[in-house]
């Protein structure tokens, strides 16, 4: 499997850590609701299929990347810097 | 039919002519009072204990592909009852004990066979940490057993006891452990429970679930609609899709787990071994091929494959601390769906729908809890009450951080279990 | 037998081997098998289950039956193919998987027993009684089954691994590979060409066809030679592509030749992972059996083969040949016999309207039902319209038709889609993205189209990635049909295999289906079909074909198993290369390793770093007494510990202190210059992440230090909490580990020592107790940090690492000259749990601040990562277990980490348990050993006594719990 990171150019996943969903970037307040607490830190959509998730080029320039993967192709369509994904956002 | 070694013979002598059909290939009806969505290990054993322990038998399992097709048909056969957490090991045991009865009970051969299992350390942090687990076993009332280095040696002489990188310090024996013909046990349990009178239906899929006011209906399937009292969700890695047809977000990411085998080879290795600085597990089936697999690949995924990393990091793993393998080939690589949850243990619960029970989250060990998790489950469905060894896997213990159970210490990023 | 002319053999060149303990001569361009083909050898194996006598098959990798073991102890080496192993002088062969010999197998009986063995047998009995199956039945299923054997010892031989990068990778050197490289290279694109076989040329080695007028193994050496000269081209022969992972990787395995592997420090294999951006398969067909009965008799072979043998080794397998096939191509296989010399006994072709022009005795409409002869054929019957004819004959060559090597392009999980017209499966497009089928791999069956096909699949994937093809013509050769009726199985009693390793016959099959084993996955999970070596590549297709026969359904709605990777296998030393002894993981070492070692300290892993256990002395026999007098050394004089392999993470920009008051529960920004801080993280879970210190160098620099274990995961989590969470700080962090030795200097002489060495010494006014400042050594620019992991007066003075080996010296020297010395991990942690501070013992994951005993430690005043869900109900739940410390007060004085804790009159079982030990150690300041542990509600139990069990170590005392704090709670000594 290969991602083409941003500031580095098509690598293979040997260099990245993968964390999980994107919606870690999502963080609630520290007085939300039990809920909103427990959807951002166990619940996932989990989508067969297109899925943006968050990996770390960690034998690289440790830039955390948004990419945006098929869970059931290992397509990989796009990866982006967290940083240009404020909150999340697609 | 009955089996046994009379019956072999006598079907052998007469040219094996009268061999019936392990199990009937019904029509689904329109109404039954149970639903169990999912032909899986689980599934199949939820059937067959409803029926044998509830007297439950209108009950249809419904499969969309063949059943044991899913991960109790691509694992490595791996059976333990070697936790140290509360909830964990009173189910896992529980669920040996059914194992240790299980031939006779399904007058089925599954060559469950209690080789021994060992794990190894290689540090005394490690080795504290498997006396902590080896003494939760004891107290449990299973058996484990502290093995120091020249005790692994008696076990293991084939172990690279000198250059390893991580030199062995020695292992715990879990000598209950061991393996199972991982075939055999869905057909076992389909056959028992296609014996008294459950539907086994095939090549149905579950397109939805219907529920009015919060009450259970039944579901639709591409063999069309069936109404039911109950539905049992046991669709281990599909399971958020399955939940999501109940309005559903389950604390699940699937995640791929591959697994080897390599060419058949005379017998070499006895033991279930475990080598957790590498992520690495090995043994060797009856017909001869070591079985063998380590860490899942990281990554969310549905597509029953892995890549190249994880496989030579296995077989790394394998030529550090047992070269002796290196001239085993591997013959075929697989991989599994793996409902991982945040804390690396399983669900068997309600759900806030009446009727609508769910037995999820298995994560990569959910071989050895076939027998267990269906009678619990098949407890859950039956009486609406939470079975003993299984009354922890609940779903809001999340939410409220109560009764948590993650035995690798890792937190909630679900692939880290 | 050898044929006195032609064949790709070099007859100059003798080569000496054994099978067997037989002494034999082959020529060099031989395989095992055709060498022992040559020595009219047929009985090579036995199979799998009945041990029936098996000969050659095939030519190829896909050889189920001739399989053999090579070496000894750590060479030896099960299940070779003979069919690929390259003869080489001195090569010893021999047979496996029979006892006593292969000739006389004791096991055979197993084949008379054969009716009581049939599909399934053994689910259905060995279950009584029940103690047997472990004692008794299974202990002699495992000794009957597995083929080869390995030696048991380490293996000794040297294997690679390697990355390779093109444009085009091409799967096979037949003529559609060839022409594919071809179009490619003169492209100017990268082309690597790999191939299974030792020669390029694929199928046209073992045809007469001609290429372009000549000999069509002449034309692939032409086009290879050219290849071989292009400095864009890599040709890979004896390399397998094994599998097709994603984003264009491919596995493949690439064996040496033998000559190369014995040179020294030279790899037998080499494993590769090839990542192209387009790739063309080419990877031509295997061919199939017709199952009839006793098929599996050694001297049956592929047709393809035959003509294999014939035409590139210069054998015949036999004196008086019989050809049965399905199609016009078997026929060839009488041709190339007859033109060779050999006696063709007859061409026996089951299609009722094929016709030829051989002058041989012809029967049409026939087919083979049976064959005679157990260790070797002697002759077959023929079913003719006119009944039974027997014919005497030591070779059958027979075709069921071609099936493509479609594997690759279902390793993603592709159906490969059925094509009635060539009775065979083929690749469905797109599978494997980047990836096109080509040539007969594709279907395509004549030479013409597979060079056709070649070129322009090639000249598609190259104009896609932008390159410019040149023009080519195409070379002349053969286009003949491929005119082929499905046969799979001849009707008949008796038994007739499918899978000839694995022993499935026909029979097999058909009782699966009545046992409703119909599906294809339960058929071959049932019957063991296709689960051999060869993984169902000669078998399968007519297996479905019989399920679906069996099961009233046709081929396509019948399916196919899944084709996984490997292709063919591969050893785990190849794809583990490297891992053998300490390769696994990367050796990490403190600039102070050598001067430790130097020192007699036995060293111990501690994560991937090495650490000194403890530093004997003369006189010292245990571990235990030089750890007790380091202990002793550090609380009365000074110790010093190399603490570099602590996690040190450099954090600078105004928004530092920000940052740190997000990660640590605790406030960071109001932190002085100057002045360090312990500091504890969360993960966000709420759950402890890790603790360590944190200095503040300067109003935007801190430098933050983390415990060994988890460097690396706080330097990945201060990333995603600084990119992902708040990229609104300015701040960059750094991990500077490596680029710092740091060594504590711990003691009541510390400052003592210091004050000898630093260019100007410090006293507590200039650096109190958790203070930090710049100091120099010898000129040498240094940090000295006023911070203690022992509870005493203590240092930890940082210099950059190319120094640390020089300063360790003069430290270790100074403190042995003040009474000290150096002290290890052994007193470390005695150190420690003396004054009840944490390691990940205690920080294992599952423990809260509220465990710790640090929960006042969550500011009030601040979010952090953590702080939210450390507040769910169950992490602040008063009945969690708490740290404690335990002191035995019992008659056994000894403690163990791991054992468990009961209320002192509570029986031992799980429910009753109330917590655990984690860190034990005996403390030589107080004279006993002490523990600490975790107990429900145990900080309201102090003074309690509780009942310690570890049955593992088969200790059980009784303990008093205490606070966690053993010695000096005030901290009084640290302040100094």
């Amino acid at each position: 499997m290969r991602i083409t990171c941003p500031i580095c150019g098509e690598r293979d996943r040997r260099e990245f850590t993968y964390q999980g969903d994107a919606v870690a970037l999502r963080r609630p307040a520290v007085d939300d609701m039990p809920e909103d607490w427990d959807a951002y830190l166990h619940l996932r959509d989990n989508p067969a299929g297109v899925t943006r998730d968050l990996w770390y080029h960690e034998a690289g320039c440790a830039a955390w990347l948004v990419v945006t993967r098929d869970t059931v192709t290992h397509a990989v369509l796009d990866a982006d810097l967290v940083s240009r994904h404020p909150g999340g956002a697609a | 039919m009955r089996f046994s070694g009379l019956r072999v013979f006598k079907e052998g002598s007469t040219g094996n002519r009268g061999w019936a059909p392990h199990w009937r290939d019904p029509a689904p009806k329109s109404d039954y009072d149970i639903i169990i969505i999912g032909g899986g290990g689980h599934g199949l054993s939820t059937a067959y204990y409803l029926a044998r322990e509830h007297g439950l038998t209108n009950v249809a399992v419904l499969e969309k592909g063949y059943i044991g097709g899913g991960n109790v048909g691509r694992n490595t056969t791996i059976v333990r009852a070697n936790y140290f957490l509360q909830g964990n090991s009173e189910f896992y045991s529980h669920s040996l004990k059914l194992w240790e009865g299980l031939e006779d009970d399904l007058n089925y051969n599954v060559m469950h066979s209690q080789r021994g299992l060992i794990n190894l350390f290689h540090s005394d942090g490690q080795r504290d940490a498997f006396a902590r687990r080896g003494n939760a076993m004891i107290n449990q009332g299973d058996d484990a057993v502290l093995l120091d280095r020249e005790g692994v040696r008696k076990y293991l002489p084939y172990l690279d006891f000198d250059n390893t990188r991580f030199p062995i310090f020695g292992g715990l024996l879990h000598p209950r452990g061991g393996t199972a013909r991982h075939d055999a046990v869905a057909w076992g349990y389909a056959r028992g429970a296609d014996q008294r009178g459950v539907d086994l239906i095939q090549n149905c899929e579950v397109t939805g679930i219907d529920i009015e006011n919060g009450v259970v209906k039944g579901v639709q399937t591409t063999r069309g609609a069936i109404r039911a009292k109950k539905v049992g969700i046991v669709v281990a890695g599909r399971s958020g899709q399955v939940a999501a047809m109940a309005g559903m977000r389950l604390p699940i990411e699937s995640h791929v787990l591959q697994a080897f085998v390599t060419e058949g080879v005379k017998p070499v290795i006895d033991h279930v071994v475990s080598f957790g600085m590498g992520h690495f597990y090995i043994s060797q089936s009856d017909k001869g091929g070591l079985v063998f697999g380590g860490d899942l690949d990281f990554y969310a995924s549905y597509a029953s494959r892995g890549n190249l990393p994880m496989v030579e990091h296995v077989m790394e793993a394998g030529m550090t601390l047992m070269p002796m393998i290196g001239k085993a080939r591997v013959l075929r690589s697989w991989g599994g769906i793996m409902d991982m949850t945040p804390d690396g243990s399983p669900i068997i619960d309600k759900t806030h729908i009446d009727g609508l029970y769910l037995d999820c989250g298995w994560c990569y060990g959910g071989f050895k809890a076939v027998p267990g998790s269906g009678f619990s489950f098949a407890h859950l469905i039956a009486t609406d009450g939470h079975h003993a060894p299984a009354a922890r896997f609940r779903l809001d213990r999340f939410r409220t951080g109560r009764g948590l159970m993650d035995e690798e210490g890792t937190g909630s990023q679900h692939n880290l279990h | 037998m050898r044929l006195g002319k032609g064949g790709q053999i070099d007859r100059s060149q003798r080569i000496g081997f054994s099978f067997d303990g037989h002494r034999y001569e082959g020529f060099a361009g031989d395989t095992l098998a055709s060498a022992l083909l040559a020595h009219d050898i047929r009985l090579v194996a036995r199979s799998f289950k009945y041990h029936r006598p098996r000969g050659v098959l095939t030519a190829g990798s896909e050889e189920p039956n001739a399989l053999v073991t090579v070496g000894r102890g750590g060479t030896q080496e099960p299940n070779i193919r003979a069919t690929v192993l390259e003869l080489s002088e001195g090569l010893a062969a021999r047979s496996q998987n029979a006892w006593p010999s292969l000739e006389m197998d004791l096991l055979a009986m197993n084949d008379l027993a054969a009716p009581f063995l049939a599909a399934g047998f053994y689910y259905k009995t060995f279950m009584w009684p029940r103690a047997f199956w472990e004692r008794v039945y299974e202990p002699l299923i495992r000794r009957a089954a597995g083929l080869g054997a390995l030696s048991g010892q380490s293996n000794t031989d040297r294997y690679e691994r390697a990355f390779a990068y093109c444009d085009l990778l091409v799967i096979g050197a037949g003529p559609a590979g060839l022409m594919a490289a071809q179009v490619a290279a003169r492209s100017g694109a990268d082309v690597i060409l790999c191939d299974e076989d030792t020669r390029t040329g694929g199928r046209l080695n073992a045809e007469t066809f001609e290429v372009d007028g000549k000999p069509g193994s002449d034309w692939a050496a032409l086009v290879t030679a050219e290849l071989a000269a292009m400095p864009n081209v890599r040709i890979m022969t004896r390399t397998t592509v094994t599998g097709a992972y994603d984003q264009g990787t491919f596995a493949a395995l690439e064996k040496l030749a033998p000559e190369v592997a014995a040179r020294p420090n030279t790899p037998r294999e080499a494993f590769w992972r090839i990542v192209a951006r387009r790739a063309v398969l080419a990877a031509g067909a295997l061919e199939r059996p017709v199952a009839f009965q006793n098929n599996d008799r050694p001297g049956v072979m592929m047709a393809g083969s035959v003509r294999a043998y014939v035409n590139r080794w210069a054998v015949s397998p036999g004196r008086a040949v019989t050809v049965f096939g399905n199609h016009d191509g078997a026929h060839r296989t009488a041709a190339d016999l007859m033109a060779a010399g050999v006696h063709v006994a007859a061409l026996i072709d089951s299609r009722p309207d094929a016709v030829t022009d051989l002058d041989v005795p012809f029967y049409k409409g026939a087919q083979v039902c049976d064959a005679q002869g157990r260790k070797g054929l002697e002759s077959i019957s023929i079913a003719t319209t006119s009944g039974i004819e027997k014919m005497r004959t030591d070779c059958l060559a027979m075709s069921g038709g071609w099936n493509p090597t479609v594997h690759l392009t279902c390793h993603m999980n592709g159906r490969p889609t059925w094509n009635a017209d060539l009775a065979s499966f083929v690749p469905t497009p797109d599978a494997v993205p980047g990836l096109v089928a080509a040539g007969a791999c594709n279907g395509t069956m004549s030479t013409h189209g597979c060079l056709a096909e070649g070129a322009r699949i090639a000249a598609a994937a190259l104009g896609d990635l932008g390159f410019k093809v040149p023009d080519m013509a195409l070379p002349q050769a053969e286009d003949a049909p491929y005119a082929i009726a499905p046969l799979w199985a001849v009707p008949g009693k008796g038994r007739a295999w499918l899978d000839f390793q694995n022993d499935v016959t026909v029979k097999d099959i058909k009782q699966a289906a009545i046992e409703n084993f119909r599906s294809v996955e339960h058929m071959k999970r049932y019957t063991t079909q296709g689960m051999a070596t060869d993984q169902g590549k000669n078998s399968n297709v007519a297996a479905l074909a019989v399920l679906a026969d069996a099961t009233g359904r046709g081929i396509p709605e019948t399916g196919t198993t899944t084709f996984r990777p490997p292709y063919s296998p591969v050893s785990i030393a190849a794809m583990g290369a490297g891992a053998q002894g300490a390769g696994f993981a990367p050796q990490r070492f403190t600039t102070s390793h050598a001067a430790s070692v130097a020192a007699g300290a036995p060293v111990v892993e501690a994560g991937l770093w090495y650490r000194p256990s403890y530093f004997p002395r003369k006189g010292e026999t245990t571990w235990r007494q030089s750890c007790d007098r380091e202990v002793t050394m550090v609380r009365n004089a000074v110790g010093i510990c190399d603490v570099s392999t602590l996690g040190k993470i450099d954090i600078k920009g105004p928004g530092a202190g920000a940052l740190l008051d997000f990660v640590y529960t605790n406030m960071f920004s109001t932190l002085p210059v100057g002045r360090v801080r312990y500091g504890l993280m969360l993960r966000e879970d709420g759950h402890v992440m890790d603790d360590g210190t944190t200095a503040r160098l300067g109003p935007d620099h801190f430098v933050m230090t983390t415990t060994t274990a988890a460097a690396g995961a706080v330097m990945r989590h201060l990333e995603f909490v600084h990119q992902g969470l708040r990229p609104d700080l300015d701040v960059s962090q750094c991990s500077v580990t490596e680029h710092w030795a740091q060594f504590a200097v711990a003691g009541p002489k510390s400052r003592d020592l210091l004050n000898g060495l630093l260019d100007a010494p410090v006293d507590d006014a200039r650096l109190p107790f958790m203070a930090c400042g710049d100091v120099a050594v010898q000129g040498i620019a240094a940090r000295l940090f006023r911070i203690s992991f022992s509870g005493e007066q203590a240092y930890e003075i940082a210099i950059p690492a190319r120094y640390g080996d020089s300063l360790f010296r003069l430290l270790i020297a100074r403190a042995e000259a003040l009474g000290g010395g150096g002290y290890g991990m052994e007193a470390l942690n005695v150190l420690r749990i003396e004054k009840g501070f944490l390691t990940h013992a205690e920080m294992d994951g599952r423990t809260t601040a509220f465990d710790l005993g640090l929960e006042r430690m969550i500011s009030a005043r601040k979010d952090c990562i953590g702080k939210a869900a450390a507040a769910r109900p169950g992490l602040v739940d008063p009945d969690r277990p708490q740290l404690v410390g335990i002191k035995p007060i019992g008659a056994v004085k000894q403690l163990t980490a791991g054992a468990h804790l009961f209320e002192k009159d509570a029986e031992v079982t799980r429910e009753n348990s109330q917590g655990h030990v984690t860190s034990v150690g005996f403390s030589p300041t107080l004279g006993v050993f002490l523990g600490l542990a975790f107990l429900k509600q145990g900080r309201a139990r102090h003074g309690e006594v509780v009942r310690l069990v570890d049955h593992l170590r088969g200790i059980e005392t009784l303990c008093e719990v205490s606070d966690p704090v053993f010695f000096d709670p005030d901290g009084g000594r640290a302040r100094g």
